[in-house]
Order: structure tokens, then C-alpha cells, then sequence
């Protein structure tokens, strides 16, 4: 592909034709906000928060859709494109809830980092505000519209990426809202609850259940690992704080999803579910009892010699799991195997 | 996937989950994909939504029907006999890729001789799907630059399952559709490490990377390795254990992480087998339904308190990393069969998880080339077998693991049981979105829990009236081996005569009525087809 060559903020660019304005400036470092863009969604210039000083044009055109062109000047946070940008953030504000300090996104919102960023404390318009009702009738997410900024990237992933389709805007101008067609719950709507919007929501309109007041984003680490369940094998990172799970994020770069499904991105809680087996456990007169790891142990393997004294080695035999790792698998197999049998299987075939 | 094994030399998905968005047709076989395989099944709409053709094979009519240009409603139980229509119409009309049969293949004649009889109009008869879309499917299908085919249980859990894969790998061959961006054999596994355990040989037959326990070579190597004699007489399948632990022929069994009591085919069996064992330890994170008939329980921890690595649907092997403490005093699985080991006279001195891959490396030729520290967060591709090696995405490029392709032709056979006058419905079992497997994880998940809390029985509107049942109504559902209560959904995903139900569901235990007979070559019971009786309850 050929090159473009062009100058964001006074540094020399090598851009790829075809290249936005926004991605060329990724190249080098240089951050541009964006409410609306998604790197994996088609580009539709909805928010303008993004927008730019190029050398001769008259306007300000949106970085995530103008594609760059050899010889190009660009400036990316003149005093023209701070004052744009404070506009839109005004016009935000005019109707959004001012409960930063509950919300549960602070931290990671967007709309919070960009104020804090142009220095935008609220609204200097006054007008009418939202007052849709607060929605927790879905198991997995709340959904508080009265946050929502219209970016329109829930809409475009369920669309375009999970093929559910679950939600759209409806109404216009000021009523303009993201839901459910007739509005129904969403429950009974046709979503299945992938949490694709609930992870590309730039604010907190959207947000999960689970973990509801135990950490900030900037609090917990996360760990990454792979989802339990199916065998597509999605990649994830449990957010972790103070040694407890409260939430999940997803591997976007992974190879295989980018997004999960519901019971990666909301399944995870049985963890810490208060039926977990906490110790070793004997059944003595019909009864289990519990028991400390020596005992029971010394119990299996004191049985297991028994067996193979009395029956053979092909009286013992071992279900191992298409659940547990590899490194479980293989010391499975290979214990019931020095143990003499080959009688070793698990239930992939079921 | 011992057909897969035979036919080509490798029974695991031949391509990437990536790639099926490269496909121009694809093709999907009892696999309800949105359902079992979501994220695949993103995949699968969004390359219908940029041009690809999508043929669906289902007894029901699952949501991927939406998308599909052809959607082959077969009656449960006649896979071989749909792909075998199909293979004979590639040939009749001449949509055999020559070059590819000619070079890299053998057995083709005998194929195209015992495929001569299977004829639309022959197939429409067996399957119920009319010989028109037949045909469509297979112009679709054989005319296709790359075709994908995905199949998952909707194939394998038949009497007849190790045969249904031969005939897709039949088709696959025929077409050139092997060895090539887009293309490819691709059954999708189930559970999350499925490949894995059965890489790992925990399976009655084989060592780690498929090395067979009755080849001399391969048991030396791993009697030096672990300094004790080896037994060379193939072990038993789970389901024959059970057999033999009811004939007192088994006496100790192990079990680490299943749950038989729910996912076994005919429950009330597996409970009797399983209570004649002398001693029996089941190691798992909750109080299962298979546990609580255990003489010892070992508490084990989740994929969140360990380290270690799962293999996905294909063939890549990633890291799972611990994220918090042992709850309770579990301990990690491996851990616990390193200390029963230690007991048992042995000295195993592995510390990490890490010690014991870097020996399955040594072991597994396929597994050489991974170490922890090349997993990163995309992982490997196996067979990787050295460590500069960038391991294998798409397996059979220019040449089969076993040489040439093995074509091998297949005779249609009915299920075990057919829909007669006192068991008239047949009963296909599956999973939903919101549950995974026994439902010992979900159903303790509290999201999961409450928006999907009970079994509903998929009947047919028609059907449903003549019973007199209502939406949520309860009825009986009773087959040759026992009885369970369910509730009903009306809909008309499912045909007249065939019903669906889940096994998530302990206390509408679907398998205290399923069918223990099994496919002779994989021994996987005949989960997909029972035949029952249902009364309004
Ligand atoms: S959870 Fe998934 S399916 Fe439901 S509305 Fe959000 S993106 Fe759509
Ligand atoms: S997130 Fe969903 S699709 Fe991905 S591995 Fe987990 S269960 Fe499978």
C-alpha cells in the first residue's frame, strides 16, 4: 500500500493511504478523543468530539472519518478545536446526571476523562433533562438512559458484530433514545446478553451488575486468563481486588472473540458461591464428615493399593476432565497409568 | 474423532475459528452454534452479512436458519444418509475437485460405487428433506472457493457418530475443501478443554499427542521416562467403566471434575453401577450429584485460583494464570494427584504447574516448541515442535498427517430406537446460551441462575394441541428406561414428533431416559435420539 506523508502537531507522518486522521495520529502517539469510534465498527463521524485543525480547510473536519492525504497539516488540540470540543462537552452535560461520585464508572468514563481534560464542569446551558426510568430488570446489567450520550456503539455492535440486534434509537431530537424496539425490557427483547454494549459504553449508561460498588477500574488488577466454559477458548481478564473477582474484561486483541458471550462475561461468580466444597470430605455410616487432607488422602491411596492388591490394576480406573487444564489431564493419566491400567478416560465423548 | 484420525491422521478442527469469516460457504451441522459456540457464531452471521453462503443441517429449526440459503430439516438420526445425498450429487454433476481426489487421496472408486444408490430422491425419503434443497446444498457446498464445515454433538452422539464424521470428511474430500484458508473439517468442541484432556491422553488408548499405549515404541519411551513397567492392554471408556463397576470388575474409580450422575446416558444404570463400587473419590468444586455418592470428596479449585493452560476448539493452547487465592482449603487438582502419588510410592516432585508441562513437552512431540513464556495472550497453535517453529493454524496443507486422504464409504443406519406406537415422539437433547453442561457451574452463577432457572420441553404447537397441553403446562415424559416432569414451551423450532430438552437440569434429569447404546468405534452413547411417550401431568 502506498505512503502519505503529512505532519500532525509539527511531527513528521508515514501514514498508509486509506488511513483516517484519527489512526495516523495513533501512529505517533497522539491521542485524539472519541466518543462514537470503535476500531472494529464502520465509521459514522456521529459525536465530533474528535475534530481537528487541518491547514486550508474552512471547518473542522471529524478525525475518525477523513482519510489523510499527502502533504497534510494537521493540529489536533489548537485553541479553535479546545473551544469545539468544551462546546460539545456543554451540550453533553446540558442533560446529563451529575452523580459522578456513585456512578459506577468513574474512572473509566470517557465523558468524565474529557471534561477533566478541556476543564468542563457542568453546563453553561440550562434546559430541559431527561428523566427516563432507571432500568434493573435484566439479570445481568443496569441501563440508565438518562447517561446515555448517543454515541450509538451498543446499537452498531449488537447490529454489526453480535448479528442480535437487540436495540436501536428510537424517537428523535431531544426524546432520541437507545432501546428496545416498542421498548419492551430488555429481557424480552432479543438480546442474549453478550455485554458487547455494557463494554463499549464510553460513560454509565450502561453497567454491570455484578461488582456494583466493590472497585474502580483504577483498583483492580487485572489478570488474564481463559473463560471456563466452552471450547471456543475466549480469553479474558478477571478484575481482581482484594483477592475477590469483581469483574471481567475482554481480551479485544484476542484472536478469537474480542467479545465474549454470556456466561464468560457474567458467569464467573460461582467461584465464590457459598456451596464451594471448602474441605476433604469422608462418608462414614452414610454420613460425610469432614476431614483434613492427610487423612483423606492417606484414605485414597490406602484403598487404591487395596484394590490393586486384591484385584489387579485393571480394577482401578479414573474419569478425568475436559474441565480441568492440561497439566491436571496429564498427571491423571499418567498416576492411573503407573498404577498399571490404562483405564483412563474423560467425557469429551459425552 | 476417531473417523477424523483415520481419514486424514488428526482428529481436531483442521482450521482456525478466524478463518471461518474467509469461508464462502459454510456449512453447519447439528451444531446449534449461537447457542453452544456464541462467539462462532457472531462470526458465522457476520460472514453471511458480507456475502457468504450458509447451509444449516438441524432436526430443528435453531436461530442460524434465519441466515442460511438452504436449511436441511433432517430427521434426527440420519446425518450419514443428508451427507451421503450430498456426496452423490458433487459427483453426479460433476463438482468433484479431480486434481485434489488424484494426488492426495485413495479409496475413491469404492466410494463412488457405494454412493451410487444414495440418490436425492432415495435421501429425501430417509432424511424428510426434499431432494431439491439436496442439491442446492451440494452445488453450494462443492462450488465454493473455500467451504467450511462445522459440526458438533448434533453429529458425534449417535449410534452411528464415528460414521457421520467419515462421510463429512467424505464430502470435505471430495470437493478439495482441506489444507486451505477458509476450508476445513471443523468440529467444535464442547467443553472448554476438551482437546486438551484428550491431547493429554486421558484417553484408554493413547498417550499424550495421540501416541498409542499398544505401540512397543511409544511405551518404552514413556516406561524410561516415568521408571515403571507400563500395561500395552487398551483401558476402558468411561461408559464401559461404568458397565464394569456394575459387574464388579471394576472396584476403585476416580473421578475429577464430571458429573456422570447427570451427563450419563440412562441415569438409574450409572447409579446402580456406580454404587457397586468398593471405593469411589470424586474431587470437584461443588457437592455434585456424583459426589454425593462418593465415599471420599476432594475439594479442588476453579480456573480462577490456578495456573496452567487450556487447548481450545483449535488447537490452541493458552494460559490460564491464577487470579485469587484457594478458597477454603482446595487445592489445585494437580496438586492433589501429585500428593496421592507421593502416597502411593512414587516421587513426584513437580512444584508448579509449570513443571509438569515443560514434561508433557518432553513427551509430545506436537507439544515441543510451547513453552509458558511463548504463550503471551494468543497462544499456540499445536503441532509446534520446536521452539522457533510459529505452530500450525491450518493443518493438511499440501499433504494429510496420515499421506494421502482416506475416503471411506458409509452405509446409512436407523437409530437404535424408532418412533413406534408406545414411545411415538423422538427426544433430542442439547444445551441453551445461559447454561453449560450439568449446570453444576451456571446454575450457581447468580445472572445465569435467575434468568434461565428450569428445564422447558420444546414441543411442537401441533403436536401440544393434541395432548391438550398449554405453554408452561406440565407434562410426563416417559421412554423404555425411566420417567421424568418437565414443563413444556410451545414452539415450532422443533418438527412435529420430535421434542428437545437440556441436560442442565438435575431434577428434570433429561439422561434418566436417554439411550446407553452406543457408537460401536467411539463408544459415545446415542444421547441425540430416544424415543418416548409423553402424558399431560
Ligand atoms: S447485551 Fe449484547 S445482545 Fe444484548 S443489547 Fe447488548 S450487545 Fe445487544
Ligand atoms: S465467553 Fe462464551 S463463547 Fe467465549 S469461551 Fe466463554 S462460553 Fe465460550
Amino acid at each position: 500500500m502506498s505512503q502519505v506523508n503529512l505532519t500532525i502537531n509539527g511531527i513528521p507522518v508515514q501514514a498508509k493511504a486509506g488511513m483516517t486522521i484519527l489512526e495516523a495520529a495513533k501512529t505517533v502517539g497522539i491521542d485524539i478523543p472519541t466518543f462514537c469510534h470503535d476500531p472494529e465498527l464502520a465509521k459514522v463521524g456521529a459525536c465530533r468530539i474528535c475534530v481537528v485543525e487541518v491547514a486550508g480547510a474552512r471547518n473542522l473536519p471529524a478525525a475518525c472519518t477523513v482519510p489523510v492525504a499527502e502533504g497534510m497539516v494537521i493540529q489536533t488540540e489548537t485553541e479553535r478545536v479546545r473551544a469545539a470540543r468544551k462546546t460539545i462537552l456543554n451540550l453533553i452535560w446540558a442533560n446529563h446526571p451529575q452523580d459522578c461520585l456513585v456512578c459506577e464508572k468513574t474512572g473509566s468514563c470517557k465523558l468524565q476523562d474529557y471534561s477533566y481534560r478541556y476543564g468542563v464542569s457542568g453546563s453553561i446551558y440550562k434546559g430541559q433533562k431527561k428523566e427516563i426510568p432507571f432500568d434493573d430488570t435484566n439479570p445481568f446489567f443496569f441501563r440508565d438512559l438518562n447517561k446515555c450520550i448517543l454515541c450509538g456503539k451498543c446499537v452498531r455492535k449488537c447490529h454489526d458484530i453480535n448479528g442480535v440486534g437487540a436495540v436501536d434509537f428510537m424517537w428523535r431530537g431531544f426524546k432520541t433514545m437507545v432501546t428496545t424496539p416498542f421498548d419492551v425490557p430488555i429481557e424480552e427483547s432479543s438480546c442474549v446478553f453478550c455485554g458487547m454494549c455494557v463494554d463499549v459504553c464510553p460513560v454509565g449508561a450502561l453497567t454491570p451488575k455484578q461488582g456494583l460498588g466493590q472497585g474502580r477500574s483504577f483498583e483492580v488488577d487485572k489478570v488474564f486468563t481463559t473463560c471456563p466454559y466452552c471450547g471456543c477458548g475466549c480469553t479474558l481478564y478477571l478484575n481482581v481486588k482484594n483477592d475477590k473477582i469483581v469483574g471481567v474484561t475482554p481480551n479485544f486483541e484476542g484472536p478469537i472473540n474480542g467479545h465474549l458471550c454470556v456466561k464468560g462475561r457474567f458467569g464467573w461468580d460461582f467461584v465464590d458461591s457459598p456451596d464451594r466444597l471448602k474441605t476433604p470430605l469422608i462418608k462414614k455410616g452414610g454420613q460425610f464428615v469432614e476431614a483434613g487432607w492427610d487423612e483423606a488422602l492417606d484414605l485414597v491411596a490406602e484403598k487404591f493399593k487395596e484394590v490393586r492388591a486384591q484385584y489387579g490394576a485393571d480394577a482401578l480406573g479414573g474419569f478425568s476432565s475436559a474441565r480441568c487444564t492440561n497439566e491436571d489431564n496429564y498427571l491423571f493419566q499418567k498416576l492411573l497409568r503407573v498404577l498399571g491400567t490404562n483405564n483412563v478416560d474423560h467425557c469429551a465423548r459425552l | 474423532m476417531a473417523s477424523l484420525a483415520t481419514a486424514f491422521g488428526s482428529g481436531a478442527m483442521t482450521n482456525t475459528i478466524g478463518e471461518i469469516e474467509e469461508a464462502d460457504t459454510i456449512f453447519v451441522m447439528g451444531s446449534n452454534t449461537t447457542e453452544n459456540h456464541p462467539v462462532i457464531g457472531y462470526r458465522i452471521k457476520r460472514a453471511v452479512r458480507k456475502g457468504a453462503k450458509l447451509i444449516v443441517a438441524d432436526p430443528r429449526a435453531i436461530e442460524l436458519c434465519e441466515y442460511a440459503d438452504v436449511f436441511l430439516q433432517l430427521r434426527p438420526g440420519t446425518n450419514e444418509a443428508l451427507l451421503n445425498g450430498l456426496a452423490h450429487v458433487v459427483i453426479r454433476d460433476g463438482l468433484t475437485d479431480e486434481e485434489f481426489i488424484k494426488e492426495r487421496t485413495e479409496g475413491y472408486e469404492e466410494l463412488k460405487a457405494a454412493l451410487e444408490k444414495y440418490t436425492p430422491e432415495y435421501v429425501s425419503e430417509i432424511t424428510g428433506v426434499p431432494a431439491a434443497d439436496i442439491e442446492k446444498a451440494a452445488h453450494l457446498y462443492a462450488k465454493a472457493k473455500a467451504a467450511s464445515f462445522l459440526y458438533t454433538m448434533g453429529v458425534t452422539q449417535h449410534t452411528s457418530g464415528t460414521n457421520n464424521v467419515f462421510t463429512i470428511a467424505n464430502l470435505a474430500m471430495l470437493t478439495g475443501n482441506l489444507g486451505k484458508r477458509g476450508a476445513g473439517v471443523n468440529p467444535l468442541r464442547g467443553q472448554n478443554n476438551v482437546q486438551g484432556a484428550c491431547d493429554m491422553g486421558a484417553l484408554p488408548v493413547v498417550f499424550t499427542g495421540y501416541q498409542p499405549v499398544t505401540n512397543d515404541e511409544a511405551r518404552a519411551k514413556f516406561e524410561k521416562a516415568w521408571g515403571v513397567p507400563l500395561s500395552g492392554k487398551p483401558g476402558l471408556t468411561a461408559t464401559e467403566m461404568v458397565n464394569a463397576a456394575g459387574k464388579k470388575q471394576l472396584r476403585a474409580l476416580y473421578i475429577m471434575g464430571e458429573n456422570p450422575m447427570v451427563s450419563d446416558a440412562d441415569i438409574n444404570h450409572a447409579f446402580h453401577c456406580l454404587d457397586s463400587l468398593d471405593f469411589l473419590v470424586v474431587q470437584d468444586i461443588f457437592m455434585t450429584e456424583t459426589a454425593k455418592i462418593a465415599d471420599v470428596v476432594l475439594p479442588a479449585v476453579t480456573f480462577a485460583e490456578k495456573e496452567g493452560t487450556f487447548v481450545n476448539t483449535e488447537r490452541r493452547v493458552q494460559k490460564v494464570n491464577q487470579a485469587v487465592k484457594p478458597r477454603g482449603q482446595a487445592r489445585a487438582d494437580w496438586e492433589i494427584i501429585r500428593d496421592i502419588a507421593n502416597r502411593l510410592g512414587f516421587d513426584w516432585k513437580y512444584k508448579k504447574a509449570e513443571d509438569v508441562f515443560n514434561e508433557i513437552r518432553q513427551l509430545t512431540p506436537s507439544y515441543a516448541g510451547i513453552t509458558y513464556g511463548r504463550l503471551g495472550v494468543t497462544g499456540v497453535h499445536w503441532p509446534c515442535p520446536t521452539e522457533d517453529h510459529p505452530g500450525t493454524p491450518i493443518l493438511h496443507v499440501g499433504k494429510f498427517s496420515r499421506g494421502l486422504g482416506k475416503f471411506t464409504p458409509i452405509e446409512y443406519t436407523p437409530p437404535a430406537e424408532e418412533p413406534d406406537e408406545e414411545y411415538p415422539f423422538t427426544l433430542t437433547t442439547g444445551r441453551i446460551l445461559y447454561h453449560y453442561h450439568t449446570g453444576t457451574m451456571t446454575r450457581r452463577s447468580k445472572g445465569l441462575g435467575e434468568i434461565h432457572k428450569e428445564e422447558y420441553m420444546e414441543i411442537n404447537p401441533a403436536d401440544a394441541e393434541a395432548l391438550g397441553v398449554a405453554e408452561c403446562d406440565m407434562v410426563k415424559v416417559t421412554s423404555r428406561r425411566g420417567e421424568v416432569k418437565t414443563k413444556v414451551k410451545i414452539t415450532d423450532r422443533v418438527p412435529k414428533g420430535v421434542v428437545f430438552m437440556t441436560f442442565h437440569f438435575s431434577e428434570t434429569a433429561v439422561n434418566l431416559l436417554t439411550n446407553t447404546a452406543c457408537c460401536p468405534t467411539a463408544k459415545i452413547p446415542e444421547l441425540k435420539v430416544c424415543t418416548v411417550r409423553l402424558e399431560k401431568a
